[in-house]
């Protein structure tokens, strides 16, 4: 029972394999891929592993505080920023093998010319909020 | 009748429910059916017999809920079933519901989710909030539990290893959301123990209480973590540490030594430590010993390193870490704290912050963090 963060890349990831622009594709490539997407979150759902998933836009807004009394700054966005999120997965599974084989069947999400993207998928683990009780008797407690 | 209390009737209502002849899954929903509605209704309307209450209403919602869904003829036949309470004794069916919930071809959440729920009388919504996972997503983690467990006979004999190490997955969950799962481990590990004479399973409670009964000190105010030699012991609970004590020495009379009850003796000479000084380490390194023959686990090499560090010397300690593989969970922070005690601060320092990147949970993950700024501006100054 650990959470894994599955978190897609408009930039920053190595290319994929199939690494065609989306505007690029078919139009029903474009329905199937997003099919495949809805298909996929639907099916965790139903094995209970689903906890959450979001899309962004490409574009934000860099924000910092700049003093007492003073509005916040904001820039951006840039266009050199290297590293853009798409979106993100969130799931719930019984082991790291298990959040990895998940991954992997996200990234064979359906492409250009319908094949798998093989798109690189960036898995990270939630740091739990509580250690766990009984598993670190000596240097902990 | 609060909440707990009446929570505690649900295995024998559902073990009533499916000796009648009801299919467990169908039963333990009507079981829910029922415990919600005496949460509504009792306040105002108390009944006489709690048990035989419940028992009546989950009975007429799983005869409803069948009669819905399945044919005339099959629902004719448990309607001339119906009175006769189930011949055997509740306790048998509480244990039976462990075994059902535990089942070794349930995967380690769904074991957790259905015992919770079938055995613990919780709601999928108070489940979900504890795991902080969407009310939907428990919901189908518990019925494909159900239905994974579908075509297991109720009484067939099962194995008590398989239940604890459920129970204690869901003590080491902690507290999050409205339920204590820690509070709630502990109950069924009680209910459990009334249900079977077990050595293993009177270990398990001894160790869920000694560990519970430091609960209050093992964490600042802020919520950061307090290492155990650094804690208030006047803040343990004794009632819970002598409980917990006798608990244990009645299981160890019993000659049939197992993890739990040696892990509980190594939190029973903790507990009985009235300064951190004055810690039995040397007793405590021989239950390590114990536990390795018993585990062979290296997360208990790991720990015993600790112990032999504090029994034997740093430099003890280090020569018992260093045989072990440096992947394993938490052998940075071991080295850190080892390196500490040996007085090479430089290395210590370096080790805690890399220990902090490796950390399972930010509570940990802070205090190594604290640990290398600690040292780190003792060096500087």
């Amino acid at each position: 029972m650990a959470k894994y963060l599955l978190l897609k890349h408009y930039r920053g990831a190595p290319a994929a394999v199939n690494d065609v622009p989306m505007d690029q594709w078919a139009p029903e490539e474009i329905t199937a891929h997003i099919q495949y997407m809805n298909d996929f979150a639907a099916r965790l759902e139903k094995t209970g592993e689903f906890v959450d998933s979001q899309a962004l836009s490409p574009e934000g807004t860099f924000v910092r505080y700049d003093g007492e009394g003073r509005p916040p700054v904001t820039d951006g966005p840039f266009a050199e920023t290297k590293d853009v999120i798409a979106g993100w997965m969130v799931i719930d599974v019984d082991s790291y093998e298990r959040a990895v084989e998940l991954a992997g069947e996200l990234s064979a999400a359906p492409g250009a010319g319908g094949r798998p993207i093989h798109e690189w998928l960036e898995l990270r683990p939630f740091l739990g909020v509580h250690s766990t009780v009984t598993d670190t008797e000596c240097i902990f407690k | 009748m609060n909440e707990v209390l009446l929570r505690s009737l649900t295995p024998s209502v559902l073990g009533i429910l499916v000796r009648r002849g009801a299919d467990f899954a169908a039963a333990e929903d009507a079981v829910q059916d029922a415990l919600v509605e005496a949460v509504r209704v009792w306040p105002d309307d108390p009944p006489r017999d709690a048990k035989g209450w419940l028992v009546t209403v989950a009975w007429r919602r799983f005869l409803d809920a069948t009669r819905a869904e399945t044919a005339r003829r099959r629902r004719e036949d448990l309607v001339d079933e119906e009175p006769a309470p189930g011949p055997a004794p509740a306790s048998d069916d509480t244990l039976q519901l462990y075994f059902l919930c535990a089942h070794p071809k349930l995967t380690p959440s769904s074991a957790v989710a259905l015992t919770l729920r079938a055995v613990g009388g919780l709601t999928t919504r108070q489940i979900a909030r504890a795991y902080l996972v969407p009310e939907a997503t428990m919901a189908q983690r518990i019925s494909r539990a159900k239905r994974t467990v579908s075509d297991v006979r109720f009484d067939q004999p099962g194995d008590v290893a398989t239940v604890l190490r459920v129970l204690y997955l869901v003590f080491n969950e902690g507290y999050s959301g409205d339920v204590d799962l820690a509070a709630e481990a502990i109950r069924l590990t009680r209910q459990l123990a009334a249900a079977i004479d077990h050595p293993e399973v009177a270990g398990l409670l001894a160790l869920m209480l000694l560990h519970h009964a430091r609960r209050a000190a093992r964490t600042a105010p802020d919520g950061s973590l307090v290492p155990l030699a650094e804690q208030d012991r006047g803040r343990w609970d004794t009632t819970l540490i002598a409980e917990g004590v006798t608990i244990l020495q009645v299981a160890l009379a019993r000659d049939r030594l197992g993890e739990f009850q040696a892990q509980a003796a190594i939190a029973a000479l903790h507990a009985d430590a009235p300064t951190a000084e004055e810690t039995d380490w040397v007793q405590i390194v021989e239950w390590y010993d114990e536990l390795v023959g018993l585990t062979d686990s290296p997360i208990v090499r790991l720990n015993r390193a600790v112990a032999v560090g504090e029994a034997d010397g740093p430099r003890a300690g280090l020569a018992a870490l260093a045989v072990l593989e440096d992947s394993l969970p938490r052998y940075t922070a071991v080295a850190a704290y080892l390196h500490e005690r040996d007085g090479d601060l430089k290395t210590a320092a370096r080790l805690y912050a890399e220990a902090a990147l490796k950390a399972p949970s930010l509570a940990e993950r802070d205090h190594l963090t604290r640990q290398a700024a600690r040292l780190n501006a003792r060096r500087s100054r």
